[in-house]
């Protein structure tokens, strides 16, 4: 890089050396990669519409719902006020369970890092957990916890927590240990260390680990609402898609079906994509003029 | 060495400080108990403001000395002292946090040493200047370039307030016009605020061209072969005198390592 060339001259006021910044795209570019992009993030949702209209148009039957059936379900259950409710309630556990797997499975990250007695006794059980589907805990809880939210909580931790877990660990094991090595120069002691050096360069990793805990949280949420309904539970999307089976009204389980999936996805573009491009863009990791 | 030579505090009178900023008395290194000693009975004395080079083959126990005087390691016998209770310390990569801006970099620094916020922002702003990085202080690490990262390293090391800075070969991975200036920059530094400084290099040329005082290291087992000092050079122009203790040192480093190998 030639800045440091430049700078042979005598003036030292010049010797401010330029700052490489990425170069800005003109706004038209900007909008038109915009557009592009909400495009191609469409033809996912399009196709799949297409593809199910197809079907209904060449195999009719009592089986088989319409895009526009499901349309007017979602409408009359949306007026209803059921779909509302049901919306709320399983979002509402959703990120209540999820903030609920951070706050346990941080400290407890830190911990198996750290703690070697800790990591020998634990580390092992935390990622067969990752295994262990995690509505297998539903009946136990059921047993333990009645028919509560309890329950519900109880399932999407034991879902959740061990991929939170597992995420923060990973990245701090891939700390460079040249990092460790400033940080002790710089006088840190173990928490400083912690604090400044090890959990922000494991954030890539941590967010990824967040990602999954929260995909694990809804997954486990929506098997708990499936297999769990009635007693002191309000009605979640889960319990919506068990009603629907129920009554045979395959519209109002398509319906759930949709919403579950569109969360999901909206998390993802919303949330976790945004975080994750911005600690890479921060870091220079951004992949250059990714297209 | 150029004219700034002259001006530079090369005065006796400085190096006749009190107290050494680095003492090492005996120090011996070995790895593994029966290994052999990476470093064998070194004394050294190196006065408060003094700019000492340090250079040797790869593999002739200066890395190791290094540790020993930033406190990364401890002597198999004798004593290490280092003044003020430890040294900065700046390595040939600059290692710097790619989650901090560059002024977080240099603060960070101050925050795991307990200064204030205010203080430690006022503080960063004028390390960076002094290293000209003075509008540089928000930008990404990544968007630096090699010789801009490691002016910030400078200024981290020095913003860790140790009268002692040991710099391990700090401009090896630079471009040969972005060392010169580097080099300029050091000595400018080392004038302005009266560290104390070791420097680290496998490269004569360089050691040479900074050093007040040079020392020639050779290992199997590691130990100080030869010392040089610029005030030696009396009369002889500076040019002839550099070109000639290079060639000199170089004949020497050269000697000890065919009786070495």
């Amino acid at each position: 890089m030639p800045h440091d060339a430049i700078t042979l001259a005598p003036d030292r006021a010049s010797l401010e050396p330029p700052v490489l910044r990425s170069t800005v795209a003109t706004p038209t570019g900007r909008d038109a990669r915009t557009v592009r992009r909400v495009g191609a993030v469409l033809l996912g949702p399009v196709a799949l519409l297409a593809g199910w209209q197809l079907v209904v148009w060449l195999a009719p039957g009592a089986s088989v719902v319409s895009p526009s059936d499901v349309a007017r379900a979602a409408t009359a259950a949306w007026v209803r006020g059921d779909l509302p409710s049901a919306l709320a309630t399983s979002l509402g556990r959703g990120v209540v369970g999820f903030a609920l797997a951070v706050v346990i499975g941080t400290p407890l990250a830190i911990a198996v890092a750290h703690v070697r007695w800790f990591r020998t006794a634990f580390a092992p059980l935390l990622k067969g957990l990752l295994v262990l589907p995690s509505v297998a805990w539903v009946p136990a809880a059921v047993l333990w916890f009645g028919l509560t939210d309890a329950t519900v909580y109880f399932v999407v931790l034991m879902g959740s927590v061990p991929s939170v877990v597992n995420g923060l660990v990973a990245g701090m094991g891939q700390v460079p240990p040249l990092y460790r090595r400033v940080g002790t120069v710089l006088g840190a002691g173990p928490l400083a260390m912690t604090r400044h050096v090890i959990l922000p360069a494991a954030l890539p990793a941590y967010v990824a680990g967040l990602r999954q805990g929260w995909a694990f949280s809804w997954r486990s949420l929506m098997g708990a609402e499936l297999i769990a309904g009635g007693g002191h539970l309000g009605v979640g999307l889960g319990a919506l898609l068990q009603e629907g089976r129920a009554l045979g009204d395959l519209a109002t389980v398509l319906v759930a079906m949709l919403l579950i999936l569109m969360i999901g996805v909206l998390a993802e573009l919303l949330a976790f994509a945004p975080l994750e491009s911005h600690l890479a863009r921060r870091r220079g990791l951004a992949p250059q003029a990714a297209r | 060495m150029t004219t700034t030579a002259a001006t530079l505090p090369d005065d006796p009178a400085r190096l006749r400080a009190t107290t050494p900023a680095v003492l090492l008395q005996q120090v011996s290194k070995r790895y593994a108990a029966d290994g052999p000693d990476v470093l064998r009975q070194v004394d050294l004395t190196i006065e408060p403001g003094e700019l000492v080079c340090v250079v040797g083959a790869s593999g002739c126990g200066k890395s190791t000395l290094l540790s020993l005087l930033a406190g990364l390691d401890e002597p198999t016998s004798g004593t290490v002292e280092v003044a003020g209770g430890g040294a900065a310390l700046m390595f040939q990569d600059p290692a710097l946090f790619p989650w901090l801006s560059a002024r977080g970099n240099v603060e960070l620094a101050m925050r795991l040493s307990g200064v204030g916020k205010r203080e430690r922002r006022d503080r960063a702003e004028d390390l960076l200047r002094l290293v000209h990085l003075g509008g540089s202080g928000d930008s990404a690490v990544h968007e630096l370039s090699g010789g801009m990262r490691q002016r910030v390293a400078l200024a981290r090391a020095l913003a860790q307030d140790r009268d002692v800075l040991l710099l391990d070969e700090p401009f090896a991975a630079l471009d040969a016009a972005t060392r010169d200036l580097l080099h300029d920059e050091l000595e400018r530094v080392w004038s302005s605020t009266g560290r104390t400084v070791v420097f680290i290099t496998h490269d004569v040329g360089e050691a040479v061209r900074l050093g007040r005082r040079v020392l020639l290291m050779a290992g199997r087992p590691g130990r100080v072969v030869g010392e040089w000092r610029s005030e030696d050079r009396r009369g002889e122009a500076a040019e002839t005198w550099g070109r000639r203790l290079t060639a000199e040192i170089t004949d020497r480093l050269r000697e000890e390592r065919h009786r070495a190998a």
